[in-house]
């Protein structure tokens, strides 16, 4: 299921550079960068504290963590939309904005970097963060030169999917951000606009585009992945 | 005191990102009674979608399962070559953007498509109908049987097998007494993401279907609609409706997997 | 005093691991704390160490009192069963991983990472990583580790449990030489009572949270202080309603008043020594160890009935 380049190079560089493109392109890259980046953070944070702590309620959360892949995207742009746009209940409104953009997928990608930590945090040998410990190591150092590079790769893993899930977002920015072009519009709606509008020579350019940065920036994760995991293949 | 404030944090950002928006639409939905609610989702037009929605599902979900298990067979246990190729197709559609999907499907079944265009000539319509939203919903449903089973057949090995075909045992025989029972958990538990996945696309089968409403809509599709045409508590109720759904999958994810991962 | 826990406790839900112990471990000995699965020792050892809170009594390091203390405070050095190895860290990184937290410059680290590695024999693995290595390799890599903070204090939790029975005994020897040069004071949990009968100067046997008796090897050996102490400290029989060791079991071919009989059921040569096991009239078992020339003087066959008679006996009270 290959889209055609059809038209020629000069009409694929033109629709692919056109002000609206390229702002939706960059868009979509940078947001699902940044998101990726936050995930790693707020992932790893959340399965911290469902693996090494202990409270009420626990397996409920644990349970919870997946319901971004339950929830249509549809209806998680909608639940957005109502809590945090206008006519909002708690009177924040982030509605048509790149915040908006950003929460959207935030919550779709949620459980990617939580799923995968989580199993090699389980793992993880206890008897290295004591020996480093005895060994004149304070918590923080622990957490830097023992937990975290051995979490890393996995780390990454998650990084990556919830890169690729937030780059091609559809369903859930679309009602939330609205499509302003140049300012909330994200690559795949503006694809979906050219479709609509049977511009399919502008609409597959920027498709292939979109597939090559996001190739790129998965090629290069793995790398960085390789090289974390250098000692296992050593 | 470190690890409260770490379990303030994670748990008050799953709340703000996760917990509250899902609580607030069904405030919203049943702000104005139970009745308007129910009203709203069983229009003909509601109903219709509600009903093409899980005829999606109902086609897409075994076909991929019958796939899945097949795929994964061949991949863990039949060395081929470009059996790389296509583990990594499989896990195309994860990373497809829906909009590309469905556009991809537009372009080969479509008016002008390199399929279509023979199909179409002889009366088969695929895009904007039925054919055209069933193709989609299964590619984008189609790794998680696969992806779920590879890794438990993987695990358990061929030892089981060779002594049930020792003992006189059938292929067919071996498989459905051996090998079947060995990885049914991991099945379910695809079963599950999978029906998840048909029931909520959106993307895809909104480029495809070209969302003719009572015809060509689904339910996520019509919460869009209803949403766009400023009907809210429609849009709101049929919003709980996948959402019940929703909730009814990571049930049933919960009670599956522990058994998926004590193999 | 090198280390004192005294009046110790420490209870894991509704078990009492560690109940109410004190040990005593003079400065610059090698000491060994010795019991089955479950004794406590592996427990005390891990208190002393700071990484359990006991529930009761205090620690004390070089006279000073370190039961509040975490163990990156305490100044020891702690060598796990399991090699705890940083396996994402060269080996010559794992080494110098306690200066590295404690910011020494960097020459002075290399310096002394070489100097480890020569004195366990690691030098020319310092790039390689812990996957590469053999077991004992990196067991040596660990105690060369745990060496390099020069602590005051070293603690070994059966640290030669991992590794098979040719590697372990090399590392015992090297083990005892090793520390004849240090003269750190030392600790080592064990199940196994030849490593430490080989290894310490000083035994500690634990059972069920509790110590059953100190001493030296020799004399836990020759004066046990209870019947769990002999039969663990060496293998045991029961005769003439005592405790009486292999060796000691005198066999003779013709009854002389003071005998109990016996059958000969198996004669298993042992190299050196002669294993014979008996059973006795009444079907308890019983061996008795011989030398080749013993077994040679008395011309055992299996099936013929002999005569025993215990050369020394235990009773405990």
């Amino acid at each position: 299921m290959w889209r055609a380049g059809q038209g020629g190079w000069s009409s694929f560089w033109d629709a692919v550079s056109s002000p609206e493109a390229v702002a939706a392109l960059k868009l979509s890259l940078v947001v699902s960068l940044l998101v990726a980046l936050i995930n790693a953070a707020t992932g790893t944070a959340i399965a911290w504290v469902l693996v090494r702590d202990r409270f009420r309620g626990q397996s409920l959360v644990n349970s919870v963590i997946d319901l971004p892949f339950a929830l249509p995207t549809i209806v998680a742009g909608l639940t957005l939309l109502t809590l945090y746009g206008p006519h909002s209940p708690v009177g924040i409104d982030v509605a048509f904005s790149r915040t908006a953009v950003l929460m959207a997928l935030l919550f779709v990608t949620l459980p990617f970097v939580v799923r995968t930590v989580q199993p090699v945090l389980l793992e993880l040998d206890r008897e290295m963060e004591e020996a480093a410990a005895s060994l004149g190591a304070g918590n923080f150092a622990v957490f830097r030169r023992i937990v975290f590079p051995n979490l890393l790769p996995a780390i990454l893993s998650g990084v990556a999917m919830a890169f690729a899930r937030a780059i091609g977002e559809f369903g859930s920015v679309v009602l939330i951000s609205g499509n302003l072009p140049f300012k909330t519009e994200v690559a795949s709606v503006f694809i979906f606009g050219r479709i609509e509008s049977n511009d399919t020579v502008a609409a597959a350019a920027v498709s292939v585009l979109l597939l090559f940065i996001s190739l790129g920036v998965l090629l290069a994760i793995g790398a960085l992945r390789h090289y974390a995991t250098r000692h296992d293949h050593a | 005191m470190r690890r409260y404030g770490l379990r303030t944090f994670a748990l008050g950002y799953l709340v703000l990102i996760l917990l509250a928006p899902v609580a607030v639409i069904f405030y919203r939905a049943f702000e104005h009674g139970l009745g308007p609610a129910w009203h709203a989702v069983t229009t003909p037009d509601a109903k219709h979608a509600f009903l093409l929605t899980v005829e999606l599902a109902a086609i897409a979900v075994p076909l991929n399962t019958v796939f899945g298990v097949i795929m994964a067979l061949l991949i863990v246990r039949h060395r081929f070559p470009g059996v790389g190729f296509v583990n990594a197709i499989v896990d195309l559609p994860l990373a497809l953007s829906p909009v590309v999907v469905g556009f991809s499907l537009l372009l080969l079944y479509g008016r002008q498509g390199w399929f279509g265009h023979w199909l179409i000539d002889h009366g088969y319509r695929v895009v904007f109908a039925m054919p055209g939203m069933v193709l989609a919903t299964i590619f984008v449903s189609l790794p998680f049987v696969v992806r779920e089973v590879v890794p438990v057949l993987r695990e358990i090995g061929t030892d089981q097998e060779a002594a049930a075909s020792t003992l006189g045992a059938s292929a067919w025989q071996t498989f459905r007494r051996v090998t079947l029972p060995a990885i049914r958990w991991a099945v379910g538990y695809g079963v599950v993401l999978t029906t998840a996945r048909a029931l909520g696309e959106f993307g895809a089968v909104s480029v495809v279907s070209g969302r003719i409403v009572g015809q060509t809509e689904t339910l996520t599709i019509h919460v869009q609609a209803a949403y766009e045409g400023f009907d809210l508590v429609g849009a709101y109720a049929a919003s709980v409706v996948l959402a019940l759904l929703a909730i009814a999958t990571l049930v049933l994810m919960t009670l599956l997997k522990p058994k998926e991962e004590t193999r | 005093m090198g280390i004192a826990a005294r009046e110790v406790t420490k209870r894991f839900g509704d078990f009492t691991a560690v109940d109410g112990v004190t040990v005593e471990v003079e400065t610059g000995s090698l000491t060994a704390l010795l019991g089955p699965s479950g004794s406590g020792k592996s427990t005390l050892l891990r208190v002393i160490a700071g990484l359990e809170q006991p529930d009761a009594g205090t620690v004390s390091l070089d006279g000073r009192d370190v039961t509040a203390l975490p163990p990156q405070e305490r100044g020891i050095g702690f060598v796990f069963q399991h090699y705890a190895a940083f396996k994402h860290m060269t080996v010559a990184d794992n080494v110098a991983f306690g200066l590295t937290v404690r910011k020494r410059p960097k020459s002075e680290i290399e310096a002394r990472v070489a100097e480890l590695l020569a004195l366990v024999q690691l030098s020319p693995f310092g790039d390689r990583y812990p996957a590469q290595l053999s077991g004992g390799q990196r067991q040596r890599m660990a105690l060369a580790r745990a060496l390099a903070v020069e602590p005051s204090v070293l603690l070994l939790d059966e640290p030669f449990g991992a590794l098979d029975a040719r590697v372990r005994k090399e590392l015992r020897l090297w083990l005892r030489r090793l520390h004849d040069e240090s003269k750190v004071t030392t600790v080592i949990v064990t199940h196994d009572q030849e490593e430490a009968m080989e290894v310490a100067e000083r035994i500690v046997v634990m059972n069920e949270g509790r110590i059953e008796q100190e001493g030296g090897p020799r004399e836990l050996y020759e004066a046990p202080a209870s019947e769990f102490v002999m039969s663990f400290v060496g293998p045991v029989n029961r005769l003439d309603g005592g405790l009486v060791r292999p060796h000691d079991v005198e066999v003779a071919v013709e009854p002389n008043g003071a005998t109990e009989e016996a059958m000969v059921e198996r004669i298993v040569h042992l190299g050196f020594e002669v294993r014979v096991e008996l059973v006795r009239a009444d079907g308890a078992p019983l061996w008795a160890q011989l030398t080749r020339d013993q077994e040679e003087a008395l011309e055992l066959a299996e099936g013929q009935i002999v005569y025993v008679k215990p050369a020394r006996r235990t009773v405990f009270e």
